[in-house]
């Protein structure tokens, strides 16, 4: 009992400590309008990108996002149709695309290179092919 | 006990068709590991696409298989300890839903009108008889659960000195959830989709009907799991040769999952729009309570397990574990019992993994998941359901085992092959490989511009894992079908063996009454579902979708 005990105060601490101290959180809502149906790519300042993706069957909108690296991304996802899923693989960025909601996260990216974003939801016979890019260059 | 005819038919009959269904799900299992690993690089193979045959695999496998083996067990157990019959009607009217509801959705499923996976989640659109078969299905095992109230009251009435057995108290305990957490499905699948299947509404709140089913879909995998418990707590120590440590702490772990299994769905969500971040927080917080009562079982069913073993003769701190009866053809309970506990302290961690909120970013969707719950559902549970299928069907039925040397070793191949199987599937799951998606065509296919090479050996390990687990089920099949279409030998009975408890121990008045522990779980799951229910509102809009799986037009516009 003591050591059932003293496990799970330890998985309790590892999560506080995470979210609190680390600042790893998961997405977060916003309210939904219609507007987030429009797909577009908002550039704030030099580092700060606000992207409104769209998710429909079976593709993304934008489908690539090219930025430098050391750009942050405040990333607003919905989806035109069906529920989707939106995994950066190996980012550890994972939201899902359901219409009439929307999710945000904000993500930074310090490594150049071609992130793939995978449909990770079903979402209809096309679902296998369904994937994005998000490319980060090495220029400034 | 003696047992009449009709119960002997209803008995027999709900074990007998969902097994025969079982194939079709076995089938349709290997035949996604062959898919995902890129063998094939197909859509559909005889007849079957893929995701057809992934929705095949999920509802034969996890809710019907599982739903009338919940309600079998509960009827033998329930009969076994309180030597009656639940009423007639009550049993007749129960199999008889549940059978329709079940051919119902098979149809939908075979014809390819519902192949929106198992968590059917709109707007993807299934058939209105697809959504009224499974809230068929579900309503039938409450009306068993009604019969056998109505003879434990007479019981208690007959036997007011007695206190209420661990077996009972865990079948209780496992229906009460499971009423109070498929009201929110039957409520999605009767009021909210059939309507719009048909036609007669047109908008409907997405947000609203994942809220629901993640309402149901935790408390169901404890449905799954806890028939499971009820044999590792009272039939698990006698098998093996001794006696349950301690059934106290068996009915506070019973008690437990009454009030923390249904209040965390929600963290299946974590990933979605609509929950703020303190709702999905708290029930990742929540989460770690229902992994208690889990915690407890292995040290309970463990120290259980350790007396067995020293009273063989057993030396040393971990002699025990040498010492107990795997491979004996007369006790082949034992191995099935074993062998999903095994997989069961995998399945557990990893399903702690899920649960801690920000580590589920990682895994969310991913191989992970399906690696996880293969240990779990298709670890303890399966295992629990093959070898007490062999159990209740042999006994019932007054037959005996056939080829019971091929009986014994189905659990340990079936064990090799869940593990091998989660394994691909978790490896591949940390590397971004997705879940319910028909790989073959595009990340495992070397022609097509998606291809991903990591991902062709973590897929190739599940299918090995897939071929080791189909094989133990053919074995199987052959052991249950030879069985079930022999003659009888002995007069037909109910019979469970029982474990006595090692300890005499004080009755706790907290634990004989389930009420205190009810109107707590009630109280929980409103404070986390009507915060979670004011945010879906103010979070989300109804939309105007509703989709085919083939075709991206909207049949609302």
């Amino acid at each position: 009992m003591a050591l059932t005990g003293m496990l799970l105060s330890i998985f309790l601490f590892a999560i506080l400590y995470n979210v609190f101290s680390r600042k790893i959180d998961v997405p977060t809502c916003v309210p939904y309008t219609g507007t987030f149906k429009k797909p577009h790519i908002r550039k704030v300042d030099i580092q700060n990108y606000e992207v409104y993706a769209v998710a429909h069957m079976w593709a993304y909108d934008p489908d690539e996002i090219t930025i430098p690296k050391g750009s942050t991304i405040a990333l607003y996802l919905t989806s035109a149709d069906v529920v989707h899923g939106y995994n950066i693989v190996l980012k550890g960025v994972n939201l899902m695309a359901v219409p009439g909601g929307v999710s945000k996260t904000i993500i930074t990216f310090n490594d150049p290179g071609v992130y793939r974003v995978v449909c990770h939801e079903y979402c209809g016979a096309g679902h296998q092919y369904m994937m994005g890019k998000i490319i980060v260059t090495d220029k400034r | 006990m003696k047992i009449s005819k009709s119960y002997k038919t209803v008995i027999l009959t709900g074990l007998f068709m969902p097994m025969t269904l079982f194939i079709l799900g076995v089938y349709n299992g290997i035949m996604q590991t062959i898919y995902r690993a890129g063998v094939i690089h197909q859509s559909s193979v005889g007849g079957i696409n893929y995701y057809q045959g992934l929705t095949m695999h999920g509802v034969i496998n996890a809710i019907v298989l599982t739903t009338f083996f919940a309600v079998i067990f509960g009827h033998v157990t329930v009969s076994h300890y309180l030597k009656r019959e639940p009423p007639k009607l009550t049993y007749q009217v129960s199999m008889l839903l549940m059978i329709i509801g079940t051919m119902m959705d098979l149809v939908a499923m075979l014809t390819g009108k519902a192949q929106a996976l198992y968590t059917f989640y709109a707007p993807l659109k299934d058939s209105a008889a697809f959504y009224i078969g499974t809230a068929l299905l579900i309503v039938g095992s409450w009306i068993a659960f009604f019969g056998w109230v109505k003879i434990w009251l007479e019981w208690r009435k007959e036997n007011p000195a007695k206190k209420m057995p661990l077996a009972i108290l865990g079948t209780f305990v496992n229906f009460s959830m499971w009423f109070v957490s498929s009201l929110p499905v039957a409520y999605e699948t009767l009021v909210i989709l059939t309507p719009w299947s048909l036609g007669w509404t047109t908008s409907i709140n997405i947000p609203l009907t994942r809220m629901l089913f993640w309402m149901f879909g935790h408390p169901l995998v404890y449905f799954w799991l806890l028939p499971a418990y009820i044999a590792y707590y009272t039939i698990l120590p006698n098998v093996a040769g001794g006696k349950l440590y301690s059934g106290n702490a068996g009915r506070l772990a019973f008690l437990l999952f009454l009030i923390l299994s249904t209040p965390v769905g929600v963290h299946h969500q974590f990933s979605e729009p609509v929950f703020t971040q303190g709702t999905k927080l708290w029930v990742s917080v929540l989460t770690y309570g229902v992994a208690l009562p889990s915690f407890m079982t292995a040290f309970t069913v463990g120290a259980s397990l350790e007396y067995a073993g020293r009273k063989r003769g057993a030396k040393g701190l971990l002699g025990w574990m040498v010492k107990l009866p795997y491979f004996q053809q007369d006790n082949y309970l034992f191995g099935y019992f074993i062998c999903g506990l095994i997989l069961f302290i995998f399945g557990g961690v990893s399903g702690i993994v899920n649960a801690s909120y920000a580590l589920n970013q990682m895994v969310h969707n991913t191989g992970w998941v399906p690696g996880h719950f293969h240990m779990t559902v298709a670890g303890p549970v399966l295992l629990v359901i093959l070898g007490m299928s062999l159990y209740i069907y042999t006994s019932v039925s007054g037959k005996t085992l056939k080829f019971k040397s091929l009986a014994v070793i189905v659990p340990y191949l079936w064990m090799f092959g869940v593990a091998l199987l989660s394994h691909g599937l978790m490896a591949g799951g940390l590397m971004g490989e997705p879940r319910r998606t028909n790989l073959g065509l595009s990340y495992t296919n070397p022609d097509s511009p998606l291809f991903n090479k990591h991902w062709v050996a973590t897929t190739t390990i599940t299918m090995i894992g897939g071929m080791l687990m189909g094989t133990a089920a053919l074995i199987y099949f052959i052991v249950f079908f030879t069985t079930a279409l022999s003659k009888a030998t002995a007069p037909p009975q109910i019979i469970l063996p029982e474990s006595e408890e090692l300890h005499e121990e004080k009755p706790i008045p907290l634990l004989l009454n389930m009420k205190p522990w009810l109107i707590a779980s009630i109280i929980l799951t409103m404070f986390t579902y009507v915060p979670a229910l004011i945010s879906v509102f103010k979070y989300s809009k109804p939309v105007k979708n509703q989709f085919q799986t083939e075709s991206p037009v909207n049949e609302e516009k």
